[in-house]
Formats: structure tokens, C-alpha cells, sequence
């Protein structure tokens, strides 16, 4: 076994309420796992199972090999929740001791964790006078503690402005580069794009995608759309000719699958005269990620 | 183990030093112990107990209503608030044991009402003893005052976290919280005092009514103190301390059970939280 995080087939329910449905994902020491999904799709959910705080009507949970909940589990796992607020009267080093207290590793490493995240100049200042994304820093600092094997990242980055978010992942890459596996959550392709090794669709509890970006680009085979305007007047012979769906007067837009736009291109080209202009859209991360999240007709999109 | 319920406390500690919940109920338990004294020592003159004794006396029965509501308000929302915060879910995720982290917290506020108690009536103390004349019944009432005192404030913080370890959300554990110090300072002995009216005198009163005035902790607090002390003016429930079919270290025993109780039902209630 050497995986740090296995879940096989879990299923939870609140109430009745499926939220998990047959999930079933792994990480690998030093590898990064973006779990996507809207809101409610069950992410949190997924993350206090693997902490022991829920307990699973159906399927397992082994973290280093452990029960979740586990003495030893919880010295494997560090968690950094979606909402945490510090008491406001504590400084951030005090905040990083009691937690480095509490896991019972060397107060010595405070200062290293305080400077990794770039809190050392406000690491005695209370962290009631923090900004958000000083708060933020900290929790991942208090993630850091101790090394762990496995780090539990619930949208990490959610209300950090661009560069910070950069800053952030820096420092998620550089904990996977000591050997922890990572797990975190996310809103969106574009942010993990680059940031992470794997990424994992979930939709209303179900896992819908996993796989590398290239992969599920892939998997989705999704059409390119090819944007045509026409002369004036020309309108109507290409929407004869091409189908397609018509933008506006003079516009038209063409669905093509992966294998066949070399193709439709040359047909494209034999009408020129009635051309006036051609653009191309490859599928957009975006695309990739609403075709997974896409679950029925009452999907929450909130 | 101890080191983690070690770090637990120092950081519940230090809350209560920096929230100046430990300056708040010195001053409030140092004034009211003081204004007694004052009053104790313009009676005094006519009594044949000392000054120090009947002030030991008096503040016996105005604790009874303090102590729990100053232990109250410091403990009620030391579980809910965290587990609103969010910040519970962190400390449940680390090796700590859940009930270390009910027992370092109890620790640490019992540990911030003992030291307001002892500097409040410490100070007071020493004061009447110094200004008038005390003899060795008056110091031993007031150490035993001072002792228990430190016994019923651990008693209503070890309420205060089970009930919020039970509620699990501040709104609810300050409700319960009133409700507890109601039910346990003001309404238990009303209840009781109409129940002996009711009664009048018989088996009740002189056998079911005594157990069920020291099965609550405020009333065993005062029966005790007031029944370890021969010249104490008394009145009202109180007047059974000179009649009891116990002896009065019952009283303490009575105190020990609650504290284990609160402690045992705490910690496992918060081995159930979802935080
Ligand atoms: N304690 C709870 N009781 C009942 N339902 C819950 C509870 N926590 C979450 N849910 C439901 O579970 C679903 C998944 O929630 P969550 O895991 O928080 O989603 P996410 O983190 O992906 O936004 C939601 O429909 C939510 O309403
Ligand atoms: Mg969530």
C-alpha cells in the first residue's frame, strides 16, 4: 500500500440525503489532487470524513493505511477548514505554538512555518488586526505543522486576490515537494490549472471526472466551435449548406468534433467569396469543467 | 498526554487573562466581599462572633448567586464559540484526545476563578483579620469559605462547558447557560421551600427534604459553610444547618459527585461533537 489517502466506494448520507455516492479516489505521497465541484456538491463532506468528524454508511477510508479518526490518522493528516477564524486576542505565533503544542512537534519550527508563508514581521501582532489573506497564510501555516503526510486543503484560496493565490500554491507545491500527498478543493479549472498534478470532478456526491487536465480535455470531447460572419447577404446560403446555429443577422456558429475540423475548414475555404471573417474556439477550461459538473436539469449552480 | 492537555490550558489561560475575565471577577468578588465586611463590622459590636466569621457567613450565601454566574459566563461559550468559529475542527484534527481538550479547558477556568477568588476574599480576609479582633473559628470559617468557594466555581465551570458541549452554538449555550443558574441558585430553593411548607412536618422534612437540598451544589456550598459554623445567624432552608441527619462533609461529597459528573457527561459529549 502506498498510498496516503484511499477512499473506495464511500457513500454518505444526511438525513436520507445522499450527499457521497460511490466515491472512490487516491493520493499519492507528494502528488496534488484538486477536488472540484459547486457549491453543495459535497467536497467538505468528503474532507470530514477523511477526518473521522462523519462517518460513512458505506465504503472505506484509510489514511497512511489508518481508520480515519485514528490516533495514527490524526498524526498523519493536517486540515485547513473552508471557514476558521482565530481568536482575535492571540498573536500568530501563538496561534502556530498551541497547534505545534497539541501535535507535539519543536517549537523551534514555528519561526521556520511563520517565515515559509511570509508572517514573520506580524507573527506577534494579534491576529484580530490580520487581512484576509494574512488569516489565510496562517491556517496554511498551521497545515504545515509537523510535516504531515497527508494535507487537507478545503478551498485553500477562496477570497484571495491573484497574486496571493499565486503565493499560496508556491507554497502547497513546495509541501508536496517534501513528501506530502495534498488534497484541496476548489471552485474552478482555471485556478488549479498548472497547480496540481490531478484533478477530481465531483457533482451532487458523485465523482463525474479524474485524471490529469489533458486527460479530461480528452475524455470530454468536447466540440470546437467555429464562429463565421458572412458577407452581406450570404447568410443564408451558408447556414443552408453548413447548418449550425445563426448568432444574428449575419453570424453564424458551427459545432465541430475534434477529428473532423481540418475538414469542415477546407469546405469553409471553397466559400470564400461569401467569407468574411473566421474564429476559432477550442473548448475553454470552463467548458471542460461545466460538461462534468453537469448533472440534470436542476443542477445547483450557485 | 500532559503536554497536550498542558497546551490546552495554557492557551484557555491565556484567553481568560487577555479577555480580563480573571480582573473582572476579582473586582466584582473583592467589592462585595468588602461592602459585607463594612456591613458585618457596624453589627458586629453586638454579637458574640467576630467580624470575620460573620462576614464568612454572609458572603457564603451572596456566593452562592456569584460564583456560578461568574463561572458561567466564563465557560458557556468556550466549546460552542469554537465550534462556530470553526476553530474546534482544527484542535479535533491534531492527536489531541477529545476529552483532554474538556479537561484542559476545565482545568483553565477553574484555575482563572480559583485565582479571582482567592486574591478577591484573600485580600478581604486578611483585612478584617488585620483590623479587628479574629480569632481562630473566624480564620478556619473563612479558609473553609475560601476553599469551597473554589469548589462551587469548578463545579459551574465543569456546567457551563458541559452545556456547551451539548448545545454546540453560542446563542443556545448562553440560554441554557441563564437557564442553569435560574433553575440551580433561585428556583431550586423556592421549589424546595414551598415543598416543605406543603409538607409541614414528618418524614419529608426531616428526611427526603435535607438530601434534596444538598443534592444541589449552590444549597450544599452554603449548608456546608453554614453548618461549620455554631453562631451562624440563620434563616429560611438554612435553618436546617443546624439540623442535619448528616454530617456536614456530606455536603462535600455531595459537591465531588457533581464536579465528576459535569466532567465525566462533558467529555463524553464532546467525543459526539461534529465540528
Ligand atoms: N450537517 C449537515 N446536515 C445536513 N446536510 C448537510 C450537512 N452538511 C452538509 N450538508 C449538505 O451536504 C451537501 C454537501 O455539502 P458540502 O460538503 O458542504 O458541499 P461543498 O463543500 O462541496 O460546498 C449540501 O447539500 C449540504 O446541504
Ligand atoms: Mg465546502
Amino acid at each position: 500500500m502506498t498510498e496516503t489517502l484511499a477512499i473506495k466506494a464511500l457513500c454518505l448520507s444526511f438525513g436520507g440525503q445522499k450527499v457521497l455516492d460511490d466515491v472512490s479516489l487516491s493520493v499519492q505521497p507528494g502528488e496534488r489532487l484538486a477536488l472540484l465541484g459547486h457549491n453543495g456538491a459535497g467536497k467538505s463532506t468528503l474532507f470530514k470524513t477523511v477526518l473521522g468528524f462523519l462517518r460513512p454508511c458505506s465504503g472505506t477510508v484509510a489514511v497512511a493505511g489508518h481508520a480515519p479518526g485514528s490516533d495514527l490518522a490524526r498524526e498523519a493528516v493536517n486540515y485547513l477548514p473552508e471557514v476558521v477564524s482565530f481568536q482575535r486576542n492571540l498573536s500568530g505565533r501563538e496561534v502556530l505554538s498551541y497547534f505545534s503544542g497539541l501535535r507535539g512537534t519543536p517549537k523551534a519550527e514555528v519561526s521556520d512555518l511563520l517565515a515559509r508563508v511570509g508572517l514573520l514581521e506580524a507573527a506577534d501582532r494579534a491576529v484580530g488586526a490580520y487581512s484576509k489573506g494574512m488569516r489565510q497564510r496562517l491556517g496554511l501555516a498551521q497545515a504545515l505543522i509537523g510535516t504531515p503526510r497527508l494535507l487537507l486543503l478545503d478551498e485553500p484560496t477562496s477570497g484571495l486576490d491573484p497574486v496571493s493565490r499565486h503565493e499560496f500554491y508556491e507554497v502547497i507545491a513546495d509541501a508536496a515537494a517534501r513528501g506530502s500527498a495534498v488534497l484541496l478543493s476548489s471552485h474552478g479549472l482555471e485556478e488549479v490549472q498548472d497547480k496540481t498534478d490531478r484533478i477530481a470532478i465531483l457533482a451532487r456526491g458523485r465523482l463525474t471526472a479524474e485524471g490529469t487536465l489533458a486527460e479530461l480535455a480528452h475524455k470530454a470531447g468536447l466540440p470546437t466551435t467555429i464562429r463565421i460572419s458572412a458577407r452581406p447577404g450570404a447568410a443564408d446560403a451558408l447556414h443552408g449548406e453548413f447548418g449550425g446555429r445563426r448568432i444574428n443577422g449575419c453570424r453564424l456558429a458551427l459545432d465541430c468534433a475534434q477529428g473532423a475540423k481540418v475538414d469542415l475548414l477546407a469546405r469553409l475555404g471553397r466559400h470564400q467569396d461569401k467569407l468574411r471573417d473566421i474564429d476559432i474556439a477550442p473548448p475553454g477550461l470552463t467548458d471542460i469543467y461545466r460538461h462534468f459538473s453537469r448533472t440534470g436539469p436542476t443542477e445547483d449552480q450557485t | 498526554m500532559s503536554t497536550r492537555i498542558g497546551t490546552v490550558f495554557g492557551q484557555e489561560l491565556r484567553q481568560a487573562r487577555r479577555n480580563l475575565w480573571v480582573i473582572l471577577a476579582t473586582a466584582v468578588l473583592g467589592l462585595f466581599a468588602l461592602a459585607l465586611a463594612l456591613f458585618g463590622a457596624g453589627q458586629g459590636s453586638g454579637l458574640k462572633v467576630d467580624v470575620l466569621t460573620l462576614t464568612a457567613v454572609s458572603l457564603a450565601t451572596l456566593s452562592v448567586y456569584l460564583i456560578p454566574l461568574i463561572a458561567l459566563l466564563m465557560s458557556y461559550d468556550s466549546i460552542s464559540g469554537e465550534v462556530e468559529r470553526g476553530s474546534l475542527a482544527l484542535t479535533f484534527a491534531t492527536p489531541v484526545r477529545r476529552w483532554e481538550v474538556f479537561v484542559g479547558k476545565f482545568l483553565a477556568q477553574t484555575v482563572a476563578v480559583c485565582v479571582a477568588i482567592l486574591i478577591a476574599f484573600g485580600t478581604v480576609g486578611c483585612v478584617i483579620a488585620l483590623l479587628s479582633e479574629t480569632g481562630q473559628d473566624g480564620i478556619f470559617a473563612w479558609l473553609r469559605l475560601m476553599l469551597t468557594a473554589g469548589g462551587l466555581g469548578a463545579i459551574f465551570v465543569g456546567i457551563g462547558l458541559m452545556v456547551s458541549a451539548l448545545t454546540c452554538r453560542t446563542a443556545r449555550a448562553a440560554a441554557a447557560a441563564v437557564g442553569v443558574w435560574l433553575l440551580l441558585v433561585v428556583l431550586y430553593d423556592v421549589a424546595l421551600l414551598g415543598a416543605i411548607m406543603a409538607a409541614g412536618e414528618g418524614i419529608f422534612a426531616t428526611h427526603v427534604f435535607p438530601w434534596l437540598v444538598i443534592a444541589n451544589p449552590a444549597d450544599a456550598f452554603r449548608l456546608y459553610n453554614l453548618a461549620m459554623i455554631d453562631a451562624a445567624p440563620v434563616a429560611g432552608i438554612d435553618g436546617l444547618a443546624q439540623t442535619l441527619p448528616f454530617p456536614p462533609v456530606a455536603a462535600l461529597a455531595a459537591l465531588g459527585i457533581w464536579l465528576v459528573a459535569t466532567i465525566a457527561i462533558g467529555s463524553a459529549r464532546t467525543r459526539r461533537i461534529v465540528p
